[in-house]
């Protein structure tokens, strides 16, 4: 792969990167540079290492080899610009906070050490729930809240970051209509501000419709590119190595040219 | 509203039930002595006493804070790991004293920095088995506890055969002994404890952040294992001030009780932490004047056994999903469920007699001019005879139905809510019929609160499409 020319215009470049948990390799040799101010599928059965590939890129899990740059800069010094929406399951929604609260964690970092968080960015907070539709919920204790609901306050929280580059680890899955439509708009907004997201998504159907480009993962980058060129019918039978019976049907859609 | 306020009045009924709690004493005994100890105590007299209450209260105050912590990191046990581990650190500070110069072992910031050392070591043995093994944390923690546990009894059984007399009072670090509190002492653990809390409220925002959601943390560069560090060491730190008035094999207490117990108020982290540090604080205080008036009980258990009047209190009467609360809500849910279920039965009834095939809807004056009697409710679902009478009882407090000679009547409000329950049941059974893929992950959801669990688009649809069946096949009611 050739080396961008502006490599702080990129807003995610992964080169070469190889992850292991203990001894078995999850993700090998991903070599991947993410267009500026578009919308990224990352695509891939159960274990492809999609998750894998997110926190790897934010140092949560260890490298064993290869660097990520963000804007042309490791990670660590561009944390200001990069938010992260982790899957939802991934918290216990038993806890003692408001969605308001949740919201405002998105601030933390901006806020800083030992200060408490001020009603000014109680405020900002509160523009960040209303965005995904939430600010009626701001003071409901989030176990009060539905799935999508919840995933929505998780969302805010990452629009609170106003960062340049969102990380989402499968905001679609389990949620009902509305937030689905939510999330989407705000893909949307996003991308028409010129901000660039990566989001793990595991509905083929809706893959082609919600973004622009795709990431194909099967421990290996199978392909990466623009929706017409690399959400291929062959790309996919590579992917999920034919085990997929919605393949046919979106192998159809996409030969048929078909964008609902 | 009274019920908010019912919480508060309870837990200082509690306070004072314990506080008070040598009042029998008093009135049985009519010894000279005793009266004026009793006095001498509850009037806080000594100065001793004064400043033990003050020492233990903070304790308890910075135990409750750091304890909600603990519990929200779900890393409860780990306090009994440290509490467990100092013991041979105990053990292993005095023989140290003793060899280097025979007579000072009982040398009480030696003891205390050897019990700090051990336990922060068993509470890193724990992370590092977690974590870098296959066995888990809870069994890692089973594990570095009795270990410990047991390597400290043998280090005391060492001690006291060692040819020198201070090692006699060794033993009551494990359950604690406020009598052995110096007022020199205490005023240190006062401050130690005062800190405690103040880094406590300094880090409030960060710790909160690491117990919610650790990755997110970590995402956002905050030093997650530096943050989990330190609130282990504050969890050590409680437990070096508690050994002397708790003792190490109790101290679990002071941190994970009144925490547990707050969690039944409180909703809130910011009120949470307050309410857990006012329990620890109150149960501490009341356990120090207990164990003043009845010197020979240890004033850990005692401590300790306060606390758990307050958590026993805050589960049964606690307004965050207390026992009796939820039992409360759960019988006002299905006495409303069974209500709606004799209104639509009521509702189907007329509906059969004015238009039998469903091809209209009733209309508000044909509802509210037909009476029907028991026996026709009766027949209209499997319930008892008894259920219906209690039904109808129920119906007609709240003003849904009149009765009217032997039969009965519906109101304009129950005619109305009968429509409502109505419409909103078949609505229901339509979107499980026409959705049954999506729906399954719903069906948990009561029936008549639809507008709720539904987005509106699909409520319209479903309404569409109910008119348009409403000529053709409506499903049945499965209670037919």
């Amino acid at each position: 792969m050739t080396e961008p020319q502006h490599p702080e215009l990129v807003p995610l470049s992964i080169h070469d990167m190889t992850v292991a948990y203990q001894r078995r390799p999850v993700i090998w040799d991903i070599d991947f540079d993410a267009p500026a101010g578009s919308l990224i599928a990352i695509v891939g059965p159960n274990g492809a290492g999609k998750s894998t590939l997110i926190k790897a890129s934010l140092d949560l899990v260890p490298k064993v080899s290869g660097d990520v740059l963000v804007f042309g800069e490791p990670y660590r010094a561009q944390r200001g610009r990069v938010a992260y929406v982790p899957q939802r399951s991934s918290v216990d929604w038993d806890f003692p906070v408001s969605a308001l609260d949740v919201a405002a964690m998105g601030l933390y970092r901006h806020i800083g050490w030992f200060r408490p968080v001020t009603r000014r960015y109680r405020q900002e907070a509160l523009a960040a729930l209303d965005r995904v539709g939430m600010a009626d919920f701001a003071n409901r204790q989030i176990s009060h809240l539905s799935g999508g609901q919840q995933q929505r306050v998780f969302l805010a929280r990452a629009l609170a970051q106003n960062a340049d580059l969102y990380l989402m680890d499968e905001p679609f899955a389990g949620v009902d209509a509305t937030t689905e439509r939510a999330i989407v708009g705000i893909l949307q907004e996003l991308r028409a501000s010129g901000r660039t997201a990566l989001v793990v998504h595991h509905d083929l159907q809706t893959a082609p419709e919600y973004f622009d480009h795709v990431v194909l993962l099967n421990m290996r980058l199978v392909a990466s590119g623009p929706m017409e060129t690399a959400f291929t019918q062959e790309n996919l039978r590579r992917t999920f190595g034919g085990k997929l019976p919605l393949l046919d049907q979106v192998g159809n859609r996409m030969a048929g040219g078909e964008r609902t | 509203m009274t019920a908010g306020r019912l919480g508060p009045f309870l837990l200082m009924c509690v306070a004072m039930f314990l506080g008070l709690g040598g009042l029998p004493i008093l009135a049985a005994s009519v010894a000279d002595t005793e009266q004026s100890h009793l006095q001498r105590v509850l009037l806080l007299q000594d100065y001793n006493t004064r400043v033990v209450l003050l020492g233990t209260t903070l304790l308890g105050i910075s135990g409750g804070v750091i304890g909600v912590f603990m519990l929200l990191r779900k890393r409860s046990l780990i306090a009994d790991v440290v509490g467990h581990s100092a013991l041979p650190g105990i053990a292993m500070a005095f023989i140290l004293c003793e060899a280097a110069r025979p007579g000072i072992g009982r040398n009480v910031p030696l003891l205390m920095l050897g019990a700090a050392l051990a336990g922060l070591l068993g509470a890193v043995l724990v992370m590092v088995i977690d974590g870098f093994s296959r066995t888990k944390s809870d069994a890692a923690m089973a594990i570095v506890l009795s270990t410990f546990y047991g390597l400290g009894t043998a280090l005391l059984t060492v001690v006291q055969h060692l040819p020198t007399a201070s090692a006699a009072g060794l033993k009551d670090y494990l359950n604690g002994k406020t009598a052995s509190l110096v007022a020199s002492d205490v005023w240190v653990f006062a401050i130690c404890s005062a800190v405690l809390l103040f880094v406590t409220a300094l880090l409030f925002k960060e710790l909160t952040l690491l117990c919610f959601d650790k990755e997110f943390a970590a995402a956002e560069g905050w030093p997650v294992f530096r943050l989990d560090a330190l609130l282990t060491a504050l969890v050590v730190g409680i437990t070096i001030l508690g050994m002397q008035s708790v003792g190490l094999l109790l101290v679990v207490a002071v941190l994970i009780i009144p925490a547990s117990a707050a969690r039944f108020w409180s909703n809130g982290i910011r009120s949470l932490t307050i309410i857990s540090g006012t329990i620890g604080g109150l149960s501490a205080a009341c356990g120090t004047i207990i164990s003043a008036l009845y010197p020979r009980i240890a004033a850990g258990a005692v401590i300790v056994l306060s606390g758990t009047a307050f958590f026993v209190v805050s589960m049964l009467f606690g307004r965050q999903r207390g026992l009796i609360w939820t039992v409360l809500e759960a019988r006002r849910m299905q006495r409303r469920i069974g209500r709606h279920d004799l209104l639509r039965a009521a509702y189907e009834i007329v509906e059969a007699d004015c238009c039998p095939d469903r091809h209209q809807v009733p209309s508000d004056a044909q509802l509210l001019n037909a009476l029907f009697s028991h026996d026709q409710l009766i027949a209209m679902r499997t319930w008892s005879a008894r259920r219906v009478r209690q039904l109808v009882q129920s119906a007609c407090q709240h003003e849904l139905l009149i009765p009217v000679g032997g039969s009965l009547r519906l109101t304009p409000e129950g005619a109305a809510l009968a429509r409502r329950a109505v419409r909103n049941h078949r609505l229901w059974e339509l979107y499980l019929i026409t959705f049954a893929e999506v729906a399954p992950s719903r069906v948990d959801r009561a029936a008549d609160r639809i507008e709720h669990v539904l987005e509106p688009d699909v409520i319209r649809q479903l309404e569409l499409r109910l008119t348009a069946q409403q000529t053709a096949a409506v499903p049945q009611s499965p209670h037919d």
